[in-house]
């Protein structure tokens, strides 16, 4: 079983249906049955093959979505979690640490929102402070001192808007890891695996390659927090959501997403042995990629790639 | 990011708080006395009650800074795109040219080279009356531009900071100028070049989270608000009243985010000095 969406009301309703003709006495509703799960196909496939940004938006956020842990477990031999900051504590909202990957040591570090309600507490939501982002440092750190290529898994509605957060230098924390990762001497990768939330998730996102989950959200602020600034009303946030063109192929198009990974039909949390099959595939691929450049190439790749993005006018009229 | 929450009335004028043009009273925004605003202009436009400073505008905030006569402006023609065809209640374009028609300026950010007491330095100021001084396309690349003469002239850079956090109508190319602007503090760091922030009020959202943040020596106004979330967004996630005095320069000086509060007369002096140990 697993929750249903608002908009998914309609498959519910024939998967609901299916099940108590499954559990009735045999007979002839076998033919029922059969002529049901072709209408859910269909109905599956006309509403997952056009989602608005809202919907996708709901998808990324799904309570049941894979989340950092899930593909860390699947795709990784040997994960080491590392804790702490070594300056104020360990954030929960973080995971992190050493891990093999094709035969090789990596890095891998991400957001974690948990799953059940106890363990979303626990980890705050996925909203980290800045001890979370530190830590995230600590160990970017530790794998450029040790030459380990890093994977970041993103997935958070945003960085904890809190007293101790802000107290902490929640913005510094921040800051410093967009300053460090612009320079990073190993290849990084960043999966948007999740919800893309702000500055929150950037502070993970400096990388030499972005990938993106087909249903993925990527945004500056959220459809909420956009709606009740710009227009003032609630009732706007679907139109918020388009309006910030965030969803993976938006953001291809905007050539901030590197590559889309496309998801089982109905999201991640569908399937999720075949979703990290296809993580892997990108994620084998775009290491080998990265591992032919030297390091000056990648840092210049890298540099070159953030030094040009925007759109401005007037750039041609005044190079001097 | 964090944005204060504008009021919709109030998108095309200055925000409420600087009601310093108006009249020949004015009531301080921190200690809410009315005060002469020949007096307040008089002592560049500081309460003379509890010493709050006033918001100023990038022409004055330069004059403060920089030897009468010294600035060079660079690349005042760079304007923004519409690269999301963004809409809400009005379109990005619009509330684009409104700004430009009321500021004179292209953009939020004006950079350029001046002399502070007979040295050369690179300026970036924010420039809080176009858009909440929030950072899009054209601010990103303006202080990139300005850290890449810097780069080549070998001069320090200063960092004026009023503003809101991010464009929110840029979209994800917004959120993108914070990574491309601390790339570009970091390339001025490994060059060793000195990076000097003055943040003033307020400061916010992914400005903060960014290049704000970032200088060598950080220094801010007094009573200036600064932090990542907004004053607003703390308080309907935590349910409570925030403290006294949070986010203001003081609280950040106290909790070891700032290296100093400089009083506006002495700002100059102030970086002229410490641009010299570098
Ligand atoms: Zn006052």
């Amino acid at each position: 079983m697993h929750d249903y969406l608002e908009f998914e009301k309609p498959i519910r309703e024939i998967e609901e249906k299916i099940e108590k003709l499954a559990t009735a006495p045999a007979g002839k509703s076998q033919d029922e049955i059969r002529k049901l799960r072709i209408k859910l196909a269909q109905v599956e496939h006309t509403l997952y093959s056009k989602l608005t940004p809202w919907q996708r938006t709901q998808l990324a956020r799904h309570p049941q979505r894979p989340s950092t842990l899930d593909y860390i477990g699947y795709l990784f031999r040997d994960f080491l979690e590392l804790h702490g900051d070594r300056s104020f504590g360990d954030d929960r909202a973080i995971v992190g640490g050493f891990a093999t990957y094709n035969d090789r040591s990596i890095m891998v570090i991400g957001h974690q929102k948990g799953k059940t309600l106890k363990e979303r507490m626990q980890r705050n939501f996925g909203m980290p402070n800045p001890e979370g982002y530190r830590k995230a440092l600590r160990l970017m750190k530790m794998a450029e001192k040790f030459g380990r290529p890093i994977v970041t898994f993103i997935d958070t509605p945003g960085a904890y808007p809190g007293i101790g957060a802000e107290e902490r230098g929640q913005a510094e924390a921040i800051a410093r890891n967009l300053y460090v990762m612009s320079r990073l001497a190993v290849p990084i990768i960043s999966i948007v695996i999740g919800e893309g939330g702000s500055g929150g998730a950037l502070a993970l996102g400096v990388s030499d390659r972005v990938l993106m989950l087909e249903h993925g959200v990527y945004s500056v602020i959220s459809p909420e927090g956009c709606a009740a600034i710009l227009w003032d009303d609630p009732a706007k946030v679907p139109d918020a959501a388009s309006a910030l063109k965030m969803t993976a192929s938006d953001l291809v198009d905007l050539h901030i997403v590197d590559e889309v990974i496309p998801e089982p039909l109905g999201g991640a949390h569908r399937d999720l042995n075949a979703m990290t099959e296809r993580v892997a595939k990108s994620l084998s691929n775009q290491l080998a990629q990265l591992n032919d450049l030297s390091l000056p190439q990648l840092l210049a790749q890298r540099d070159q790639k953030y030094r040009s993005i925007g759109a401005v006018n007037g750039l041609a009229a005044t190079l001097q | 990011m964090a944005w204060f929450k504008k009021q919709k009335t109030t998108e095309p004028e200055p925000p409420k708080r600087s009601k310093i043009s108006e009249g020949m009273w004015l009531k301080c925004n921190h200690c809410r006395e009315i005060v002469y605003r020949k007096e307040v202009e008089r002592n560049n436009k500081v309460c003379p009650k509890c010493d709050y400073h006033f918001p100023i505008s990038v022409l004055e905030r330069i004059a403060l800074l920089v030897d009468l006569g010294t600035f060079k402006e660079w690349d005042v023609e760079l304007s923004p795109q519409d690269p999301l065809n963004f809409q809400d209640t009005k379109s990005y374009k619009e509330r684009v040219k409104t700004h430009q028609e009321k500021t004179g300026r292209k953009d939020a950010m004006v950079i350029g080279e001046g002399m502070m007491n007979g040295r050369r330095a690179v300026l970036c100021v924010f420039d809080f009356s176009f858009m909440g001084g929030s950072m899009g396309s054209v601010v990103g690349e303006k202080i990139c531009r300005a850290i890449d003469r810097a780069l080549e002239t070998r001069l320090p850079v200063i960092l004026v900071t009023t503003s809101g956090g991010a464009r929110m109508q840029e979209g994800i190319l917004s959120l993108m100028q914070m990574a491309k602007t601390s790339a570009a503090v970091a390339k001025l760091g490994e060059a060793k070049l000195p990076f000097i922030c003055l943040l003033a009020d307020p400061t916010f959202g992914g400005v903060t989270a960014s290049v704000a943040m970032l200088g060598d020596v950080i220094l801010a106004e007094p009573k200036a608000l600064i932090g990542f979330a907004g004053p607003r967004v703390i308080e309907q996630t935590i349910k409570q009243q925030l403290p006294d005095q949070f986010q203001r320069a003081e609280f950040l000086l106290e909790h070891g985010m700032i290296d100093m509060i400089v009083e506006r007369r002495q700002l100059k002096e102030t970086l002229s000095t410490l641009v010299a140990h570098f």
